[in-house]
């Protein structure tokens, strides 16, 4: 990749390995799970500046839909990284239609370089008010980008712990499945600390190795936010 | 391949001159935010300083004890000491009559010996000033004329960012009998459509974006993304909205959940870019499990109240100041606008005091520290643990 020390979650979502591939997500499907106490917008943010930073590949683009907060506060926090973003609000078939508008308006040969980000999914479930059959069918046009042909990445922000009291977490369950990484963000057991912000726990489910069986890769680690930069431990290993 | 990327220019909020440094509700907070008071001083201090303009603070009420109420009145009131334009919604019948009873500013000679001994200092030496001026040849009935005018001056200047209210006295009738004061019932209303319309008509007066062309040249082609309008019309001050048990159960809207759902929604996008700040209290029990944590997540700051039970001695063994105690504010979140490095309190529960029944007091708990080792860093459950480790939920 670049210079740039790769941290823990980099490992984790593979992305140290994919220098030779255009693609910087590696068309994967990367859905973040976070609740009240511990917000995972940090991870969002993470990838953004991972992807518009990453001097080997400078034609990334990011499809940023952000319902969550406006523009001035990612802004603000992503100090000027540049990038393309655009948010539809209007109908979800709208929505889509402004997506696959966008794609199709990229060059053939950088269609893979295309990473949609969706902060965050609950948010379009409100806004479709609760049909969530709807927002699964958006969210797997979405995913249907990642394929081959498109080759596109997509990172989705939700909160379980809503669903999680449910009899039938049936949304939540549909979106883990389809995900290729998933990304848990938890607080510490223990309570607050203002060392360590929290926990998290990386599934990455690599594509079936040369012999046929699946790499499915866990990773578990804490992290502190800070301003500009987030850093990932192994308990105990702070420096 | 290199693209030139130009950036004409960033968002950037255009608040007006009247809230510079010189206007004493609204004082400068991280990351580019302004805040206001929240009416106690003391939960000002706990959140950083105040409630920064934008946010949408959530209260999650207590079905045994009326102490949201206790926020809700100060933080009207502070808005009202201050003249700002108020909304107040509420589930009874008669919205302005509840304005009768907010609590007024405490006078001076009342005042705890907090630390704004440095500020009344610089009132007295101005009023002194004035003082020097009144002729020397005055009777003893001027002299008295003089000393109110005094005393007033004393008054007039100190205008504060965060008051301290005295529950026992009402506000002053000419707070709240002005225009800017709107009041809404709630109880009536066949959906939450009208409440939605009242709140964006009255913080359109607070709008305050300005004119940004964002636009990327990238590999050939300029897409023009967003265009907003420049608002050079100055506001003099902020707006408050104060709802009051939203979802209340004699309100006929409350079944319809995903429609109060995207109300606060649309109230908090519209609150961001306002020069507001709104409150809604909601009795979080009544609401199913499920969006009562939709609701937590759309907050910006949320809090919760707990009555504390009567003549429990357990507690009473725990905690220093027991009888005072009237209650506990526990602090979920603190609002992190424009930054995402999250705000770790010292305390996250303080108990809510009524000093000489008359000031609300917010004091973090005396005890000794938890053992908190109970708790395995990786649960194997999806579910993680809360904070403490008694089931009410104290955190010291």
């Amino acid at each position: 990749m670049d210079s740039r020390a790769r941290n823990l979650l980099d490992e984790a979502l593979g992305l140290d390995q994919l220098t030779q591939s255009k693609s910087p997500l590696g068309g994967k499907a990367v859905l973040i799970e976070d609740c009240v106490e511990t917000s995972g917008s940090f991870v969002l943010h993470q990838l953004i500046k991972r992807l518009l930073t990453a001097t080997s590949n400078s034609s990334n683009v990011v499809l940023f839909l952000a319902f969550a907060n406006p523009f001035s506060h990612y802004d603000r926090i992503l100090l000027g990284e540049e990038g393309k973003a655009g948010g539809g609000r209007s109908g979800l078939f709208a929505l889509f239609a402004n997506i696959t508008k966008v794609l199709n308006s990229l060059p053939e040969g950088n269609r893979k370089c295309l990473t949609i980000v969706i902060d965050d999914v609950s948010l379009i479930e409100v806004a479709a008010h609760g049909s969530s059959d709807h927002v699964l069918d958006f969210l797997h046009y979405c995913h249907a980008l990642t394929s081959n042909h498109h080759g596109c990445s997509l990172v989705m922000l939700n909160h379980d712990d809503f669903y999680s009291s449910m009899d039938r977490p049936v949304f939540l369950k549909q979106m883990e499945y389809a995900a290729d990484v998933l990304v848990k963000v938890k607080p510490l057991a223990t309570g607050l600390a203002a060392d360590v912000h929290g926990q998290m726990t990386v599934l990455n489910r690599d594509q079936c190795n040369r012999r046929g069986s699946l790499n499915n890769r866990m990773s578990n680690f804490q992290f502190r936010i800070k301003e500009n930069s987030v850093e990932y431990f192994y308990p105990g290993a702070r420096t | 391949m290199a693209a030139t990327k130009t950036r004409t220019s960033s968002f950037s909020r255009n608040l007006p001159a009247a809230s510079s440094a010189q206007s004493p509700e609204i004082k400068c907070g991280p990351n580019g935010t302004f805040l206001v008071s929240s009416g106690i001083p003391d939960l000002d201090k706990t959140l950083g300083g105040g409630i920064p303009l934008g946010s949408l603070v959530m209260v999650m009420e207590d079905s045994e004890a009326p102490h949201h109420m206790l926020l809700l009145r100060n933080f009207m009131s502070q808005g009202l000491v201050h003249k700002q334009p108020l909304l107040y919604a509420s589930p009874s019948k008669d919205p302005r009559g509840f304005l009768g009873t907010l609590p007024s500013p405490s006078s001076p000679k009342d005042d705890k010996s907090r630390s704004h001994d440095a500020e009344q200092e610089k009132g007295l030496r101005i009023a002194w000033q004035y003082k020097k001026y009144f002729g020397e040849n005055q009777s003893n009935l001027d002299g008295q004329r003089g000393m109110i005018l005094f005393r007033f001056i004393v008054l007039y200047n100190k205008q504060e960012f965060s008051n301290e209210f005295d529950l026992r006295r009402p506000l002053d009738r000419h707070f709240y009998t002005g225009q800017h004061v709107d009041c809404i019932s709630t109880k009536d209303l066949p959906n939450i459509a009208a409440l939605q319309e009242r709140c964006t008509s009255f913080l359109s007066q607070f709008s305050r974006y300005i004119c940004t062309f964002f636009a990327i040249d990238f590999v050939g082609f300029t897409n023009l993304l967003i265009v907003t309008f420049r608002n050079d019309a100055t506001v003099a001050c902020t707006g408050r909205i104060a709802i009051q048990s939203l979802c209340a159960p004699q309100c006929e809207s409350s079944n319809m959940e995903w429609e109060m759902l995207s109300f606060i929604r649309s109230l908090k996008s519209t609150v961001r870019s306002a020069i507001a700040v709104a409150i809604i209290t909601f009795p979080s029990s009544l609401v199913s499990a499920t969006f009562c944590k939709r609701w937590q997540h759309l907050a910006d700051c949320l809090v919760s109240v707990k009555a504390i039970p009567d003549e429990d001695k357990e507690l009473a063994k725990l905690l220093t100041g027991y009888q005072d105690i009237v209650g506990f504010l526990n602090i979920h979140r603190v609002p992190r606008i424009n930054t995402q490095v999250p705000a770790v309190l010292e305390a996250t529960t303080l108990s809510i005091k009524l000093q000489k029944r008359r000031y609300l007091v917010l004091e973090c708990l005396n005890q000794a520290p938890v053992d908190g080792s109970s708790g395995s860093s990786y649960g194997t459950s999806g579910s993680c643990s809360g904070a403490s480790s008694k089931s009410g939920s104290l955190d010291f």
